[in-house]
């Protein structure tokens, strides 16, 4: 998702829609919006942090920062138990 | 934060301090394929939106954190105006 008109804090950070998975794969609840920070691609499977205060110590931008969620891994592999 | 497409605007003379001055736009929240979720909500615009804009919101108190100064009682803002999303 691109977006050139946008509040100044997302000024260069790439961001996805991201579907939420369930442990097995298949999509489960609504779809959102995230920033990425691993160079994450279209259909990789990934980690979100969907809390305003972790992003704000991941990006480093002062406090007053309105992102809530960010990519934050790209999963190789789940083992289940 | 979430997509959402811009359906109206509401205007309220009488207001709390902090939503002096601030457009106050209906969205209909979306899904990449524009398919409407959910209700319809009232936020704040922060990027001049306009009725049928693609944009996104961020909530909860991140939508707070939008607006300078911050901390004024709302709990959704439009932060950008789409341009493209592939799927």
């Amino acid at each position: 998702m691109w977006a050139t008109v946008k509040h100044p804090a997302f000024a260069g950070h790439p961001m996805f829609v991201v579907q939420p998975l369930d442990q097995d794969g298949k999509d489960v609840g609504q779809s959102f919006v995230a920033i990425d920070r691993v160079q994450a691609g279209v259909g990789d499977k990934v980690l979100v942090l969907t809390e305003g205060t972790g992003v704000r110590q991941l990006v480093k931008q002062g406090d007053v920062v309105p992102i809530r969620s960010a990519i934050v891994g790209i999963v190789d592999r789940v083992d289940l138990g | 934060m979430y997509l959402g497409i811009v359906t109206g605007s509401v205007v309220a003379s009488r207001k709390v301090a902090g939503l002096e001055g601030k457009k106050i736009l209906l969205v209909q929240p979306v899904d990449e394929h524009r398919k409407p979720v959910g209700d319809v909500q009232a936020a704040i615009d922060t990027v001049q939106a306009g009725e049928g804009d693609l944009v996104y919101l961020v909530g909860s108190r991140e939508a707070a954190l939008a607006l300078d100064p911050h901390f004024v009682p709302v709990d959704a803002a439009i932060v950008g105006i789409v341009d493209g999303v592939s799927t």
